[in-house]
């Protein structure tokens, strides 16, 4: 046991020096390993593991169309839940799907352990580019030349969600930069409420509060990777949230549990500023309040910027050891790209496409009723063009989540500041990376 | 057994040595009422969360973050069942039927062999007797947990992950069930009946079946029950094994389903009342086995 246990890591630690070599000579070795992508010979099954409530009906969709290629879906929990887990012991194992649902933040954890198939070579790939929003395909090449990991699927722009009837009533301008934002809770904390909720767990939100500042957790090139959670933007959006935590002008409820619903629900709350999921969110959590809500873009921290965030999205990835790489691209594009699958998609599992075309979807052009008939996704397809394409996630953000979340969970009671944690994660992040042997500078 | 009553006639002596007034052992009324009042704590403690699953379950969606956690608002029990066997065409019939069958064969076939294993260890003296006993009283000590991923290897090198057998297979083995056949064997099954049954021209197999298993039931009962339980709650082997939602037994379906909640928020009420349906059956089986569970304790004590 022991033995074998040691010879995985060391296996592990083998791989990652191998897959960042493989980063970071880029262009070299990339045409290489992505050189040959053919059509195999005859029908193929492919199987297609993603945790979408009801992809199933896209999927049939395809499987009609292509009798040759089909499609089967898997399950299970959502990624961080345990598929991601089951993914990397599936590759240990070799019998890893030919496709799979990756999030954004979990694919340099997956590209640094050497599970994804390069699909830069097959049909319309490298094309496809255009068709996507311009900071998702970033996400998926890592910036590395002639490569392509995955196809973007969905995404998460964000935006604030408010309470127009209660602005309205109360008087008070709907802010447009966070220093109009904190002008804003100083009076709505006099009328008894709160302008918002400080998530204690959501850290990924955060990250996304920081992505708009224009800040960046990570970045790697040759000599390895470089960890920045304490940087100028970070500090600032970290002492800004600091502030109306200390002078108690946010709630610090738990995120997702009843008592938050039930905050949003009783008017407690006026503004979330969240991602374009979380139109559901509210809209289930906090069913007395339909009509009431609206949505504006983010604040800004420059009057009359148009900065925003992103929190959540994934891709559909080709994962390593696929017998038919060239068949799993193509279903990949399909899936990501077709008006259909994608209308399929946002029926079932409310997501919101990351392709350009995808934003004009018929769904997408309605009003919405629980928002006082607004026409909100206009406002995230705006959010989505401006938000930054050069953010980068590191490889361990399980870990990163974790750490910083128990960090400000101890700031939200009072412990700690925010920025405390965040430099408690920074130490953290390098010790993980450190620990999974992959190169590191300081 | 003998232990126990030992001990307790040590006890009771003890007491009798002090000064006793009244001339009975009366415990004083302030450690009853403490002791009464630890009880209640844990009892609200360990109840409040099924009866908060249970009203909530009771509940429309909007009641459900509206009113009182803790109290009824408008009865749609009946609707939330029928939204919950209905969606997605029924997978969660599904679910449970997976959950029966793993837990149902899985627990027969395992108190079997761990019965046979005990009987075996108990009644057969062969070299190496301890040492086996040790080895599998040592994978009591192992959790599920552990094994879950180096099963997975194996189950991979066999092609067979993603089966039925996935799950069933590795829920076969009871260490715990072993032991406590063997000490269960060795103290309601006399030598001298299998003696008897062997004079009489029974054979070793048919003296285990008809005589031993007979003798050793509330122990057989026990083990059923107990690894019931253990498969029935049992998740880590499945999320790993399994990825066909069709196999789901129904603690993965229902932890499947809790982590879409931010991609489907009105999920959450089918979360609900699906734990609240997933629990019957484990209470059902309680139920209807005590009653061979408490005679068989109480026997055992009596001897």
């Amino acid at each position: 046991m022991a033995i074998s246990l040691v010879a995985r890591a060391g296996a592990i630690a083998a791989i990652s020096a191998l897959a960042l070599t493989a980063c970071s000579t880029g262009g070299t070795d990339a045409p290489g390993a992505s050189g040959d992508c053919a059509p195999s010979d005859g029908p193929v099954t492919l199987t297609f593991t993603s945790w979408l409530p009801g992809v199933e009906e896209a999927v049939e969709i395809w499987n009609e169309e292509n009798p040759d290629i089909q499609v089967e879906v898997q399950t299970g929990p959502n990624g961080n839940g345990g598929t991601y887990q089951n993914f990397f012991n599936q590759l240990a194992a070799g019998n890893a799907p030919d496709l799979g649902q990756i999030e954004f933040d979990a694919m340099p954890n997956f590209r640094v352990q050497d599970g994804l198939e390069n699909i830069a070579a097959c049909e319309g790939i490298l094309e496809a580019e255009d068709q996507f929003v311009p900071w998702t395909w970033s996400q998926v090449t890592f910036g590395e030349e002639d490569a392509v990991y995955a196809i973007p699927q969905d995404t998460g722009p964000m935006a604030m969600f408010y309470r127009a009837d209660l602005f309205e009533a109360a008087g008070i301008p709907v802010p447009t930069t966070w220093e109009e934002y904190e002008a804003a809770a100083v009076q709505i904390r006099a009328q008894g409420g709160y302008i918002n909720n400080f998530s204690q767990s959501d850290i990924n939100a955060f990250a996304g509060l920081v992505w708009q500042a224009g800040g960046e957790w990570f970045s790697n090139d040759a000599d390895g990777w470089t960890v920045d959670l304490t940087g100028a933007e970070t500090t600032q959006v970290a002492e800004y949230w600091q502030g109306l935590i200390d002078n108690d002008l946010v709630a610090v409820y738990p995120p997702w549990t009843d008592e938050w619903n039930a905050a949003y629900n009783s008017s407690e709350l006026w503004t979330w500023v969240s991602a374009v999921w979380g139109a559901n969110t509210i809209a289930s959590g906090a069913p007395d309040t339909a009509g009431n809500w609206a949505v504006a873009p983010m604040p800004q921290w420059e009057a009359g910027a148009s900065a925003a965030g992103n929190w959540g999205g994934s891709t559909t990835a080709v994962l390593k050891g696929s017998d038919h790489p060239y068949e799993a691209a193509q279903f990949a594009l399909w899936l990501n790209t077709d008006a259909d699958a994608l209308t399929a998609m946002n029926r079932t599992a409310n997501i919101y496409p990351a392709t350009i075309a995808g934003a004009e979807l018929p769904v997408f052009g309605e009003g919405v009723e629980f928002y006082g008939g607004q026409k909100i996704y206009e406002v995230f397809a705006e959010a989505g063009n401006n938000v930054d394409p050069n953010f980068t996630w590191g490889p361990t953000m399980t870990q990163v989540y974790n750490d910083v979340a128990d960090g400000f969970s101890g700031a939200v009671s009072g412990s700690g500041t925010l920025l405390d944690a965040l430099t408690a994660g920074q130490d953290a992040t390098i010790a993980a990376l450190k620990a999974a042997s992959i190169p590191v500078k300081e | 057994m003998t232990v126990s009553t030992d001990t307790r006639a040590l006890r009771t002596q003890g007491v009798k040595k002090r000064p006793a007034r009244d001339g009975g052992i009366r415990e004083s009324a302030v450690s009853r009422t403490v002791a009464m009042a630890v009880m209640i704590v844990a009892t609200l403690y360990f109840l409040t969360p099924l009866w908060w699953l249970l009203v909530a379950s009771t509940k429309t969606r909007g009641d459900f973050t509206t009113t009182n956690p803790l109290w009824f608002a408008d009865f749609a029990l009946f609707d939330n069942i029928a939204a919950l066997v209905t969606y997605r065409d029924g997978v969660f019939l599904q679910w449970l039927g997976n959950s029966a069958l793993y837990a149902g064969v899985g627990a027969l076939l395992a108190t079997l062999i761990a019965a046979m294993a005990g009987y075996a260890i108990a009644k057969y003296t062969f070299r190496g007797r301890e040492t086996l006993f040790n080895v599998i009283l040592g994978g009591v000590l192992v959790p599920a947990t552990a094994l879950a991923l180096p099963l997975f290897l194996l189950f991979s090198q066999a092609g067979a992950t993603n089966t039925i057998w996935a799950v069933l297979l590795p829920s076969l083995v009871s260490p715990f069930g072993v032991y406590l056949s063997r000490i269960y064997a060795a103290a309601s099954v006399p030598d001298e009946i299998i003696e008897a049954a062997r004079i009489d021209g029974a054979g070793e197999v048919r003296t285990f079946f008809t005589v031993a298993t007979r003798l050793m039931a509330p122990a057989l009962v026990t083990i059923f029950l107990f690894q019931f339980v253990a498969i029935w709650n049992n998740f880590f082997l499945p999320l790993i094994m399994l990825r066909d939602e069709n196999l789901f037994p129904v603690t993965l379906g229902l932890y499947v389903w809790n982590t879409q909640v931010s991609q489907i928020p009105d999920i959450r009420a089918l979360v609900v009342i699906g734990s609240l349906l997933s629990i019957i059956p484990l209470i059902v089986t309680f139920l209807a086995l005590q009653r061979f569970w408490q005679s068989g304790l109480a026997n055992g004590g009596l001897k």
